[in-house]
Order: structure tokens, then sequence, then C-alpha cells
């Protein structure tokens, strides 16, 4: 197996035996991307000099016989709305094309010290308002596992990247799915956090409510060691939450006996594929062969999920958006008058689908709708709360698809609101804030195909559990695109 | 004729004052007035993608004094939320406020007018973060080519106070603006430093005929920046309105902006152009549980108010223009106090601080709050006097010797040799030789001149450096004046 498809562990000892330096993996790392980029497009900057000079760092600490964390030295890249001092940070918009922060998110700095290397920025939808990357102002991402598919969004950079193993992991922002259901179409694993464990001190805000910075990786235990290096308190963010965190490890426990699993009905309604569904069955057989207890369970209230969310994303979009007017940074059209020049800019650097979306929250908060639609809509968003709150009550974990199809073709889908419904069973989990974490099950039409499972708030571990089992049992992130198969 | 012979004005005033914090409101930069433009800036107040604000709990610590200072209810539970709207000095293009859960609502304070007492409510009072400001190329927004902003000012914390619409007159509106900044001042929440714009007011008005009890259609002028301002403002205002109704029009419902140059009010929008702000929940902070002992411990930290103190003075026995005069200002008023702790004659205190003290700061643009002459200093020089160590007139001069060098009263009497001839037998001899140089002005007072008498004290004066003792003069004058030359 090459080097660059092992796990972070694997990696980690590599360095730490010195059979492999940083640097040299790294530069592995770079040629792959090199190789596979013209194909894949997953970068929208490759910051190879800095990666190879956070390599020789760790390198130099190798040498000097200090110990290094379990990420140090390792490859990764950022979504581009993560921001990063000094590297331009896009937000695959026109607007921010030449946008370079002075400043570092909180997640960027936390890998940072943990000595991971940036390999560059990636590929999304623009401000990550979409579900297939073909939003962004710039280019379409491919699917590694057939380049004439989308990788899902809208964190398809980081799910395609991680999949063509141009990077050991990367990390993504999960709006309404946009973690999961990229790395369900992608086949990888990418978890949600409970709203207020990672810091989203600089991760450009699309709906402040909802966003969450996550880790996209090709196992579980990779995915459970970036959440080790990027959970925890950060007073730059209000709400993000003091809490105890464990070391997500140690919940890697290939033992689900007496786990108790609801499966809510409402998740398989929705246009889900039947291949898709048969999968998720194969998927709770497999469960309660290992010991664990499955339930149909409702949640009554999803069906008003899709619609809650398109109100209050869109209203807080329109809102965390205004601020790009070209005043004082950003993309600036040039105008006589200064109301001239902000119109101008944003008619100019912003796409339609993000114009759709701030324009649909505008008119959901205006005087005479707000109590229609804002206010409704977070009516809507309690009892979706209450729905899960009472679930998690009874079971462990929840259990359905990712997603109700596999990718989509380039193209195929034109119209904004079948694309919407394509997130039907991701969006639920945001309104509630509650975690959840998809993982390959298997494929249909030769695509892979993601389970969801969603914990209660702050129990990723017990959802790490769930998700280690299945995959140590059933092996499918071992399966790698044919793309890369030839390459070998 | 003036609008008050056939209406009567209705008015409330929304007051912005900064809060007098060493940082600002959701990020960790200065609030220091002044200094380069955009240094006191970061990514948050800059309003830079990805940036999160965190409320300095400062900001909520004055919030609840203030409100507290104006009879407010504190709210147990209270939130921030956006307020939208484009303007290039407004870095997010929305402004972190509170809409309909304030810290404070429902307080009261009291004016006085023409020695009768009047109540002004107070709606609400609410936290939310001032604008950066923007700095035109040429003389004025409209005959400039471009402007620049400077966002030093951006995220400073502000306290938004609104009055119910209980005034009636320009002077109720003036004595409410006067007591409220001295009551913020007193609580020690904002310097209230209006020249530079740390007190900020809109002012809505309107007129209904005299009788009526509806409300007539009002407008809303914004952004005065002093009482003079205010005062000239809604005088001209209530005449304008009382023209167009007198021609039988509608006063149109608008914001207008006050030109100081001119005097004059300006359109700026009307209801149909008003913003839309959509205001929603703040959800980059979270909601704030204010539980009553925090309020009680900011409660114990609050001062002795101005109308408290104006009413402890009058005790002590000064009239209440005096009490007036002299809590004008917290540093006058501690002043005063503190001059008092060691010289308990209130009367005598306050003639001096109101009359040659006031003076003599004003002359050199100081205010009592850098005073060079220490409250224990005054309180010496008082002493001498009564002691009779001096006059009153070489007090004066002691006074303004203290000012410049900052000697204490007893050293500048000794070393300049000002104390007071009360030698009789000394007094006698030069009086005696007064009389003597000035034969005629001894003829016309014993002529029935009384003028005479006050040239000759005079004189006594002139020849002692004003040394000599006024009520000894007095006495040996007239004894000496009663012998017949």
């Amino acid at each position: 197996m090459k080097t660059i498809r092992k796990s972070l562990a694997e990696l980690h000892t590599l360095l730490v035996n010195k059979e492999i330096s940083s640097v040299e993996l790294t530069g592995e790392y770079l040629d792959h991307i090199s190789e596979f980029e013209p194909k894949i497009r997953a970068f929208i900057t490759v910051t190879a000099e800095k990666a190879l000079a956070q390599a020789k760092k760790i390198d130099q600490k190798i040498a000097q016989g200090e110990s290094i964390g379990p990420l140090a030295g390792i490859p990764m890249a950022l979504k581009d709305n993560l921001c990063t001092e000094e590297i331009v940070t896009t937000c695959a918009s026109q607007m921010l094309r030449e946008f370079i922060p002075p400043y570092n998110a909180t997640v960027t700095s936390r890998l940072e010290a943990a000595g991971a290397v940036l390999a560059g920025k990636l590929n999304m939808d623009e401000f990550a308002m979409g579900s297939t990357t073909e939003s962004s102002a710039f280019f379409l991402t491919a699917n590694p596992w057939d380049l004439s598919r989308v990788p899902g969004g809208s964190s398809g950079g980081s799910a395609a990247s991680v999949a063509a193993g141009e990077v050991a992991y990367s990390l993504g922002s999960d709006t309404g799915g946009s973690i999961r259901q990229p790395a369900a179409f992608c086949g990888v694993v990418g978890l949600k956090p409970t709203y207020g464990v990672v810091s989203r001190y600089g991760l450009a805000a699309f709906a402040s409510s909802l966003d969450q910075v996550g880790p996209l990786t090709r196992t579980v235990r990779d995915n459970a060691l970036v959440l080790n290096a990027i959970a925890g308190y950060d007073v730059l963010d209000s709400t993000s939450v003091p809490f105890n965190k464990p070391d997500y490890t140690q919940f890697l426990e290939n033992n689900v006996k007496g786990l108790k699993i609801g499966v809510p009905k409402e998740f398989f309604e929705h246009g889900l594929k039947s291949e898709i569904a048969e999968l998720i069955k194969q998927a709770l057989k497999t469960y309660e062969q290992l010991g664990a207890e499955i339930e149909e369970c409702s949640l009554p209230h999803m069906q008003y999920a899709l619609p809650a969310y398109f109100v209050i994303s869109t209203a807080e979009c329109s809102s965390n958006l205004a601020r790009y007017d070209g005043v004082s940074y950003g993309y600036r059209a040039e105008a006589e008058e200064v109301i001239d020049m902000c119109e101008t800019t944003r008619a100019k650097a912003f796409g339609p689908e993000v114009k759709r979306r701030m324009l649909f929250g505008t008119y959901a908060l205006s005087s005479g709708n707000y109590e229609a639609y804002y206010v409704k809509a977070q009516k809507v968003r309690t009892l979706i709360k209450q729905d899960f709150a009472q679930a998690l009550a009874k079971y462990h974990v929840l259990l359905s698809p990712t997603t109700p199809t596999v990718a989509y073709k380039i193209g195929e889908i034109s119209e904004p609101v079948a694309c919407y419904m394509g997130d039907v069973y991701t969006i639920p989990v945001n309104l509630a804030g509650l975690p959840a974490i998809s993982i390959p099950a298997g494929f249909v039409d030769n695509m892979p195909v993601g389970l969801q499972l969603i914990g209660n708030y702050f129990a990723e571990g017990l959802l790490y559990r769930a998700a280690y089992a299945f995959e140590q049992n059933t092996g499918y992130y071992q399966e790698i695109p044919a793309l890369l198969r030839e390459a070998d | 004729m003036s609008y008050q012979d056939k209406y009567e004005m209705v008015c409330g005033v929304e007051t912005h004052v900064e809060l007098a914090t060493k940082t600002k409101i959701f990020c960790a930069c200065t609030t220091e007035f002044g200094g380069e433009q955009n240094t006191h800036v970061c990514p948050v107040c800059l309003g830079l993608p990805g940036a999160l604000p965190v409320l300095n709990r400062e900001v909520v610590n004055l919030a609840i004094k203030a409100g507290l200072a104006l009879n407010c209810e504190i709210a147990e539970f209270t939130k921030f939320d956006r307020k939208n709207y484009f303007y290039p000095d407004l870095s997010k293009n929305y402004q972190t406020s509170q809409y309909d859960l304030p810290i404070c609502k429902n307080g009261r304070l009291e004016i006085e007018i023409n020695g009768e007492s009047k109540s002004i409510g107070i709606t609400r009072a609410h936290m939310e973060e001032d604008a950066g400001k923007l700095v035109h190329s040429g003389e004025s927004i409209t005959t400039s080519d471009s402007s620049y902003v400077d966002y030093n000012r951006a995220g400073v914390p502000l306290l938004e106070i609104v009055s119910e619409p209980d005034m009636r007159t320009v002077d109720e509106v003036i004595a409410y603006l006067q007591e409220l900044v001295q009551i913020l001042d007193y609580a020690g929440v904002s310097d209230c430093k209006m020249e530079q714009g740390s007190v900020r007011f809109d002012v809505n008005v309107s007129l209904r005929p005299l009788g009526s009890r509806e409300l007539g259609t009002r407008t809303e002028i914004k952004n005065l920046n002093s009482f003079a301002a205010v005062r000239r403002c809604l005088e001209y205002e209530t005449e304008r309105q009382a023209k167009v109704l007198n021609k039988g029009e509608k006063v149109i419902q608008e914001t207008r902006t006050w030109d100081d140059s001119q005097g004059v009010t300006l359109s700026l929008r009307t209801k149909e152009e008003a913003h839309d702000y959509r205001y929603f929940p703040e959800a980059d902070l979270v909601p704030l549980k204010i539980d009553p002992e925090w309020v009680e411990r900011i409660r114990a930290t609050l001062p002795e108010l101005p109308a408290a103190k104006r009413e402890r003075l009058k005790e002590l026995g000064l009239s209440g223009y005096e009490a007036g005069v002299l809590t004008s200002s917290k540093a006058m008023a501690d002043y005063f106090d503190r001059v008092m702790q060691n010289y308990a004659d209130a009367k005598v205190v306050a003639n001096w601080i109101m009359g040659d003290l006031s003076a003599l700061l004003k002359a050199n643009n100081r205010s009592f709050e850098d005073c060079p002459i220490k409250p224990y200093q005054l309180a010496d020089m008082l002493k001498l006097i009564k002691k009779g160590d001096i006059s009153g007139k070489i007090a004066k001069t002691v006074l303004e010797e203290i000012y410049t060098g900052g000697k204490d009263p007893a050293v500048i009497v000794k070393e300049k040799g000002l104390v007071q001839i009360r030698d009789q037998d000394a007094l006698e001899k030069i009086i005696a030789e007064v009389l003597a140089q000035n034969p005629k002005s001894v003829a016309d007072y014993q002529g029935g001149k009384e003028k005479a008498f006050g040239f000759l004290v005079g004189q006594v004066m002139k020849a002692t450096q004003g040394k000599a003792n006024p009520e000894l003069v007095n006495k040996i004058l007239k004894e000496k004046l009663q012998i017949a030359y």
C-alpha cells in the first residue's frame, strides 16, 4: 500500500521511527496533488512552500528527540472558508478572490499548534451555499469515484481531496449537511460535531446558529484523532461550550452490545433510492448481529425541517454576508456614489445561489413577513429539537441514510429545490445542534453510500464507537476509487 | 406669533451615551478617543470574515448601573439582536443592538421646571455598538469627491436611553437632558464629554392643538450633540411644524437632520423611505441571564446621585440655586464635599467655589476635574480668613498664588507678609496720617457726604497694601472722624 493511503496512526509511527521524514511525506502528498489535481480539482490554493517549511520544523523536532503529537508532520487541507493567516481565503467567491486574512481561524491555529502540515485550501460551494460544489465561482471539483459526478457539497473539495488521497484528512464546515453529504458521496468519514464543540472563530459565517466545523477522514479513528485536536472551548467564540473534552480515541471499541439504535421512519421517505434503503437495511442487520438493539421510531415534525432550515439559514446569511460591500476589503466595483459602488460590487461578485439565498432571507426578515416566516421557523426548530430529545431519551443513537441518492452527475441538478431536497436527512440535525457522523456503508452503481449516525449532545464518543464497530466489521473504508488503483 | 399660542409641543428623546469602558463592547480594542485613524481596530470591529463578538462584561455592569440610576427595572433575561442596514461606517452592515428585550426598562427621572417637579418616563435603555466615522475629503459629505472610513470608534459601547414623549416645552427637554447627563456623570457610567461626541441626542417632536389629547405627526431629528443644538433645533422645528399646520397642511412623518450653520432642519428620509431594519436575534452571542445578586452588587457601587445631593446641600442651608450650581458637575460637587470636610461652613464654601474659584478655573480654561487647588488648601485659606489672619480681599490674592504655585495658604501668607494688621495702635497711627493728608475728604464727610468715608477707607487700605483688618479700619475711622478737627 502506498504511504499516502495509510492511516494517521500508521503515518505517525513511520515519522516517529524515522522511516520517513515529514518533508519526504509532504513531498509525496504534494506530488500526488500535482498528479491528481488536473482531474479532481479539489484545491483552490496549494501551499507547497509553507507545507515543506512546516514539515521541516517537525523533522527538526523529531531529530532533536522531541515528542510529537499524532497529527504532527502529516499533510492536511482546509475548506477555503476557514481563515488562514497570510494565505488567501476565498470562500470560493469572486468577492474574496484576493482576500488574505491577517489572522487564523481557531481551528487553523489549533492544527498548526498540533504540528499539522497545511497543504492548501479546498474548493467548496460559494460561501458554503450548495450541495454539489458547482456554485464555486472558480471551477468544478470532480468526484474521485466517477469524474463525471459531483463530490457533493458544500465541502466538496474537502471530501474529494481525502477520497483521492491528496491529503491525510481535511476540515469542512456543515450548516445543513455540508460535511456529511460530501463524505457520503466520496466514501469517507465526516463528522458534524455538536454545535459549540468546535470554535467557529475564523470560519466565514454562512448561518451562525447552524455552522459547525468538523473533520473528514478516511477512517473513524483518524476522525477521532483530528477532533481531539480541534474540539474544545474557545474564548473567541461565545457559542463554544466549556466542557470536559475527552480523548475521543478512548471510545474506539469494537463493541456495540446493548447499543440501542433508533431508526426514524421519516428518514426513509423523500425519494430515498431503493438500493440505498437496501444497504441501510443490511447495515441494520450488521448492527443486530453485533449485538445492538434496533427499533423503528418516529420524529413526527421532520417534514417541516427543510422549510424551517431554509428560512433560518437564509435569514442569517442575508445578514452575515452584508459585510461584503467593497468598502474596506474584498472585491470592489468602481462607481461614482458609495451606494452604487456597494450595489455593483455585490451584483458582480456574488454568484446566483448566494444571491438567491440572501434575497430569500431578506424577504423572510422583512417587516410583515418576520412573524410568518422567521418566528414560525424558530417554532418548528423547537419542535424538531423536542422530537430528537424524546427519541434520544430512548435510544443511544439514531441511524439513517446520509443522503437519498448517490452523487449526482455534474449538471444533473439544475432546480435549486431539487438540490435542497438532497439534504433532507442531514438538515434536521443542524437545527437541533446535535452531532452526527456519516460513514461508508457500501456502494450503489459503483458509487459510495453513506450511513448517518446521530447522537445526543456531546455524544461524539458514542458515535465514534458505533461507527468504529461498523467500520471494522464491514471494511468499506478499504475500498479505493478506481482512479487511484489505476495509478498504483 | 409663537407656536405656543395655538399648539402644544410633545417631545421624546433618544440619548446615545458612550459607556466608560477601557475596551470595546465586543473586542479587546481600546475605546480611547483620538488616536491615528484605524489603529484601534481588529478583525472583530472591522467585521472581517469569521470574526466573532465576545461581550465585554463591564458594558453590562455599566448598563445596569445606569439603569439603576434612572430607576429602571433590570431585565433578568436579555439578549442582543442585529439591526440590519447598509452604511459605509458600519463594518458589518448590521449593528449589534438590543431589540425586544432591552437590559433596562420602565425608569424615570425628575426634573424641576419653574420650581415645580415633573417626572419624565424612561421607556428603555439598551446596549449597542457604535459605528465608525466617515472622514470627508472636502467640507461636507455633499461637497466631497471621496470619503474615508475611520473604524476607531466602531464597537465603542453605547447605551441608548429612550424617554417617553413626556416633555411639553423646550425648557423641559433641556432640563431633562441636563439632569440625564448629570446622573450618568455622577453614576460614572460615561465620561459625558459632549464635545467628543460621548453623548448624542435624537429628538422626536410633534405639535398638537392646545387642549388636544391626540398626538400629532412627529418628525425625528437625528444626531444633535449639545444642549444648545437641541434648543435651537427644537425652536426651529416647532415653528416650522406650526407654519405647516397653520397653512392647513400635514406634517410629514420623516427623519430630519439639523444643519447647525444654517440653523435649519432638513429632510433626510420620509416614512416611505424609512429603513426596514429586519431585526433578528444575534446568533453569534448567547442570551444573558442577570441574577438579582449581580444587580445588588452593582447597586452597592452607586454613588449619591444629583437629586439626593441637591437635597443634602439645601439641608446645609444653601439655596436651590446654589445647590443646583454646585451639583451641575460631579467634579464640582465632589470638590465642595471635600472642602466641607475641613471647613464646614456651607455658605462660605459655596460662595468661594461658585465665585472666585470658578472664575479662576474658567479664565484658565480648566475644570474642577483638574483643579490645581486642593480642597484642603481652600479650606485652610478659609480658616485663615475666619481667624482674621487675612482679609477676604487678600484671600483672593492668596487663592491665585495657590493656583499658580501650589503652595499651602499659610506658607504663602507668611512668605509674602500678607498677615492682616490688627494692631490697634499701628492702625491708629496710619489712619491719623491718612486723615492729615486728606483734609478735604474729612471736611466732605463731616459735611454729610457719606461717599467720602469709602474713599478714606480705600486710602488706608492702600497705605497698608490691603493688609489692614477692614472692621478695625471702619471702627477707628468712625471714632476719629467724630472727633472734630
